[in-house]
């Protein structure tokens, strides 16, 4: 399906102690394609999001991005990682730097950009998800859908290939969560490579180009958002949506 | 009062040799000691081993015996070095297994998403653990690495054993002079106050200055 593979991983495993968390995973995510993965808690889609740019190491298989095999810890890893965007379901924004400075600050070590350059920059995403104006406050300033935003804008400030959201909403208040989906939908609309783990069944109807339904450490279903809502085939995935979808 | 008066400047030079020595010492373990914590969290294995040896080995020596090694044992390898010199060599790698545990309990207080944003930011070890997680931990360990410097201007005292100038050595000259030995020791006393009260003060305003609210 995928024409132009930018992310591609080759039965992959990994293990936590005894736990088989990851089991013969083979994915493949092609040039601007979003994929939304769901699952049960527990099921690995976090993990699977993590060992994308190697947060989680693996025991076997291949992981390659852009045709280039995930390099071990060093220098090529942080390289690698600067394509790779990654946004936290806990935000993670550098707790004693302003927003602006959250933003600029890989850009100006990794990017190796000029002081003036990289806070224009920021300040154009800041502004694009909508939180110009809180360039010069802290992070514990602002609210959970605010945090979540900037950490969107200091993932694009990099010019990554691709994005990876482990549940970005998961965190959030009902009422902030639309205010992130917003941003990622405008993302998905202008052509990003998202790899998004989330529990927003909107979000993946509407945005996702394939869903990608995990359950014990394996794929179980990867289609269509449309085919798989409407028609799941496996017994674990109609389990599922029925508990979710219910109310 | 006649001690300090009549003995000011033998006071004075102890009192200065201790100052020194503290200062050296002190300088060299935050060094040394961020070093080797910088080693306890790194991706390397080889460098993990490096910092836990160094803190195993120095942290549970006692500090005489170390002193031992470090003027006896040296000279013997061909390492010939001022006393003073050596004795801020045993003092500040003492002290530097100290630092490093400080330094790494501080560096825990810090949640790991910190860290992992950096990283998947493409940011290095070094560039991570200096811009975005040892900042967050200077905050907590203020208080600590005050304590710990302040245990070292009195270890310092071990020094003057082996013939180094410094404020507790002043006593033996002093008690040969025939000086009343409660005095010359309430002198010797006021004297580590007035340096274990100013690093405490220095200290205070570097918890006010720094604590920044998360």
């Amino acid at each position: 399906m995928a024409v132009d593979p930018l992310i591609e991983l080759r039965d992959v495993n990994k293990f936590y102690g005894q736990l088989h968390v990851l089991r013969d995973i083979n994915l493949t995510v092609g040039r601007g394609e979003v994929v939304v993965i769901i699952g049960p808690s527990g099921s690995g889609k976090s993990t699977l999001c993590r060992t994308i740019n190697r947060l989680e190491t693996i025991e076997s298989g291949r992981i390659s991005i852009d045709g280039r095999p995930l390099p071990e810890e060093g220098k090529g890893l942080a390289q690698l990682r600067a394509e790779v965007g990654m946004v936290f379901q806990s935000f993670n924004l550098f707790a004693h730097r302003t927003v602006l400075a959250n933003v600029s600050l890989a850009q100006l070590k990794v990017r190796k950009r000029k002081k003036d350059e990289a806070d224009r920059r920021s300040r154009e995403l800041l502004e694009r998800v909508g939180l110009a104006s809180q360039a010069d406050k802290l992070p514990a300033q602002l609210s959970g859908g605010q945090q979540q935003r900037v950490a969107i804008a200091r993932a694009l400030a990099m010019d990554p290939k691709a994005l990876l959201f482990d549940e970005p909403t998961s965190a959030l208040d009902p009422e902030m969560i639309n205010e992130v989906l917003e941003v990622m939908q405008q993302l998905a609309r202008d052509g990003m490579t998202m790899v998004v783990v989330t529990h927003e069944m909107g979000f993946a109807r509407s945005a996702a180009n394939r869903v990608v339904f995990m359950a014990d450490g394996r794929i179980v279903e990867d289609r269509t958002p449309d085919a798989f809502f409407t028609a799941p085939e496996s017994d674990r995935a109609k389990d599922f949506l029925s508990k979710i979808l219910k109310h | 009062m006649d001690v300090l008066t009549e003995n000011f400047s033998l006071y004075g030079k102890g009192f200065l040799g201790t100052v020194e020595l503290t200062v050296y010492s002190s300088i060299l373990a935050l060094v040394l000691g961020f070093l080797m914590a910088s080693c306890r969290v790194a991706p390397v294995g080889s460098l993990r081993v490096l910092g836990t040896v160094w803190v195993t080995v120095l942290r549970n020596t006692p500090l005489t015996l170390l002193f031992f090694a470090v003027l006896l044992g040296l000279p013997r390898f061909g390492l010939v070095l001022p006393f003073k010199v050596f004795a801020v060599l045993a003092l500040g790698c003492y002290t530097s297994a100290f630092i490093c545990e400080v330094l790494r309990s501080g560096i825990n207080t810090v949640p790991t998403g910190q860290g992992e944003a950096a990283r998947s930011l493409g940011m290095t070890f070094g560039q991570t653990l200096n811009t975005v997680v040892l900042p967050q931990a200077f905050r907590s360990v203020i208080p600590p690495v005050g304590s710990t410097l302040i245990a070292l201007a009195k270890n310092s005292a071990i020094a003057g054993a082996f013939s180094v100038t410094e404020l507790l050595g002043t006593y033996k000259t002093l008690n040969e002079l025939g000086y009343s030995i409660i005095w010359t020791f309430v002198w010797i006393a006021v004297g580590y106050l007035i340096i274990t009260l100013s690093i405490s003060a220095l200290f205070n305003v570097m918890e006010k200055r720094w604590g920044v609210a998360r």
